[in-house]
């Protein structure tokens, strides 16, 4: 796995941008191996009683599928030194066989020196944005 | 009711130390579905320098959140554990967590603020080695939704991050 240089980067780069599906059987595997047995990432009925449209994906599962498209670049997932996102709309997860997908882009946002750069990065699904200034800080060769 | 905002700069008990396995990240980086060799193939993580299999970025969630529930579930603070929803979430790294970390998180409440009928909490939580060494910071915004606001949450955030 040989990831770019920090020297080759240039604001504005584009990482390669990716389309993670979700399903509900997704959300069950997350919820098992997270401890996040929170009702409405499985519960139709429960999701829909506390006001949700439908059960809705952990955010936590997103931004971990959010940060595949920087680890993959990176090469090393150690690069990643600080990585955040906001949690601003839920990715709605319906139980009809094909779910949600969500939509990752990317682009080297500013060169920090000392070998780091930050990526920020826009997350959509169903045409929404589900994160609010989402970005990582690398650390390159 | 607002929160007590003396609860600022509070530091909770270290959580009981959590031994992250080689299995348990195969585990999550399957449910994550990322078949990244570093995360499974511990002769793929040295060949990047790591002396076991590391995990993926967002792993350490899985000491970090359940340590902020103290704060959540403390009755002196008196949050409506209901009503709370994750606003946001940011991980700073020393190093990756790799297997073999044996890790406890200390939680602090790092400010407090109400905004549009909701409670907005910032905490940090620090996971250290049992030699002290800081291995990674998460840091995590929990919003108590108001009563009369079912739908209010990202909006309260956004509103008290100054930002649309």
């Amino acid at each position: 796995m040989s990831g770019p240089r920090y020297e080759e980067l240039e604001v504005g780069m584009k990482l390669p941008a990716r389309e993670f599906p979700v399903r509900r059987a997704d959300l069950v595997r997350y919820a098992g191996a997270s401890g996040d047995f929170n009702e409405i990432h499985w519960n139709e009925r429960f999701a829909v009683e506390v006001g949700l449209p439908n059960v809705i994906a952990h955010g936590m599962f997103t931004m971990a599928e959010v940060f595949r498209v920087v680890t993959d670049w990176a090469g090393d997932p150690g690069a990643v030194l600080e990585c955040g996102v906001r949690f601003t709309q839920p990715v709605v997860v319906p139980d009809d066989g094909v779910g949600a997908v969500i939509e990752v882009s990317g682009k080297i946002g500013a060169l920090l020196g000392d070998n780091k750069a930050r990526v920020d990065l826009v997350v959509t699904s169903a045409g929404h944005r589900v994160l609010t200034k989402p970005f990582a800080v690398v650390r390159l060769p | 009711m607002p929160l007590d905002p003396s609860f600022v700069g509070r530091t909770y008990p270290p959580s009981s130390p959590y031994e992250v396995g080689r299995e348990k990240i195969r585990e999550f980086a399957l449910a994550i579905g990322d078949p990244n060799p570093a995360y499974v193939d511990p002769e793929a993580a040295k060949a990047l320098g790591h002396p076991d299999v590391i995990a993926p970025p967002t792993f350490p969630i899985i000491i970090s959140l359940p340590a902020a529930y103290q704060v959540v579930e403390d009755p002196a603070l008196g949050l409506d554990w209901s009503r709370v929803v994750h606003g946001d979430q940011r991980f700073v790294y020393e190093r990756p967590v790799r297997a073999g970390d044996l890790l406890s998180a200390v939680v602090t409440v790092d400010s407090i603020k109400s905004m549009a009928g909701n409670d907005l909490i910032n905490l940090a939580a620090a996971l250290r080695t049992p030699e002290g060494e800081l291995v990674c910071t998460a840091y995590t915004l929990l919003v108590a939704r108001g009563l009369e606001d079912e739908a209010a949450a990202p909006a309260a955030v956004s509103a008290a991050e100054g930002e649309a």
